[in-house]
């Protein structure tokens, strides 16, 4: 249901910026399909293969190795291992949300467990190679990905602080 | 590896008639490589685990997301290709270039928060902003807010996965990070690339 609704978003906002493109004049508009047209079967291999083989990549990563050291007593050090397991995360959004699911259920700490959450949305790695990558200038990607290293960190410590969730 | 569209952004008087440079390198490169390599031992583990149905369970499962995931992938490089072309390059780099301060950083934010859809949209866009002279900065802070509190992945994913709860304190939390991360990717950027601040 949710799809459908962010599907027909995604859409309406295709068809919003194609109808301006199409009223600055056709050349714009039929350049502009091009491109993406481009865009998109240059991307599809990638993409064909990452999707096609994060599910072996996260069958073959034990979770345990990944949840196990984040208990709430586990402090900065488990805040440090959340980091990097949410960086070594394979898979997409229900790999990586089901883990931090598993861990909360298995007695994580809320710090650690956002600490992973967001670690693995900003820098998990299987992401930047499949998806940031092929779309971006490579030097952005490493950059943008250095420059958040601190941030599960800081979100951590503010839930530490608040004493939520 | 190809040049950066971000050094020689185009005038903006003959934006519309200039071929925009290329965002997206050849199909092949060492990232897929590494991608390859790592599918290729993880699918023998499974199989030498698992067996012949073990891989096929897998495989089709994969096979059914990848189709629903390539319209989706469709709408957002039409929707990058898009605003590469209408957006003014002198009123992107104002608004979002290196010079336009906390300001800039609240837009890209902003921006990130919006945008419909996955990373088949997210990155394709912050691609197009960068071509169009959005700065580093700007453009980390739309990618992090993407990331962090943008609704697509939240609704669909992490609402039913994680709990409300969980979802809505890791959002109030993450509030900040887009603006923060675009000001030290800012701050960074200047004293890394000296000659390219203007």
């Amino acid at each position: 249901m949710s799809a459908l609704i962010i599907d027909i978003i995604l859409w309406a906002s295709v068809a919003a910026v194609g109808f301006i493109a199409w009223q600055r004049g056709r050349l714009i508009l039929t350049t502009a399909v091009r491109e993406g047209s481009m865009d998109f079967i240059n991307i599809v291999p990638r993409i064909a293969l990452g999707v096609i083989g994060s599910g072996y990549i996260a069958a073959v990563i034990p979770q345990e190795v990944i949840t196990g050291w984040l208990g709430p007593d586990s402090g900065w050090l488990g805040v440090l291992t959340a980091v990097i397991a949410g960086a070594a995360t394979p898979g997409g959004p229900v790999d990586g949300f089901s883990l931090g699911a598993v861990a909360l259920k298995a007695g994580g700490g809320p710090p650690q467990v956002i600490a992973y959450v967001i670690a693995w949305a900003l820098f998990a790695f299987q992401r930047l190679l499949l998806w940031e990558i092929p779309f971006m200038p490579a030097r952005f990607v490493w950059f943008r990905a250095a420059v958040s290293l601190p941030f599960p960190f800081l979100a951590a410590a503010i839930a530490m602080a608040i004493g939520r969730p | 590896m190809s040049e950066l569209p971000l050094k020689d952004p185009a005038p903006a008087d003959d934006a519309t008639d200039e071929p925009r440079p290329g965002r997206i390198r050849k199909p092949i490169g060492w990232s897929m490589i590494v991608i390859a390599v790592l599918v290729a031992v993880s699918a023998t583990l499974v199989w030498r685990r698992d067996g012949i149905d073990g891989v096929l369970e897998i495989l089709t499962h994969d096979l059914a997301l990848f189709g629903g995931i390539l319209p989706r992938v469709l709408a957002g490089c039409l929707l990058g290709a898009f605003i590469a072309e209408i957006l003014p390059h002198e009123k992107v780099s104002r608004s979002l270039g290196p010079n336009s301060g906390l300001k800039g950083l609240l837009i890209g934010t902003a921006f990130g928060a919006i945008l419909p859809g996955g990373p088949f949209t997210a990155y394709p866009v912050a691609s197009a902003l960068l071509t169009v002279g959005a700065d580093f900065g700007a453009t980390i802070a739309m990618v992090v807010s993407w990331t962090l509190i943008g609704y697509g992945r939240a609704i669909a994913w992490e609402l039913p996965i994680m709990g409300t709860d969980f979802t809505l304190w890791r959002i109030v939390i993450s509030l900040p990070l887009p603006v923060l991360a675009g000001a030290l990717g800012r701050f960074v950027y200047i004293r890394m690339y000296p000659k390219a601040a203007p």
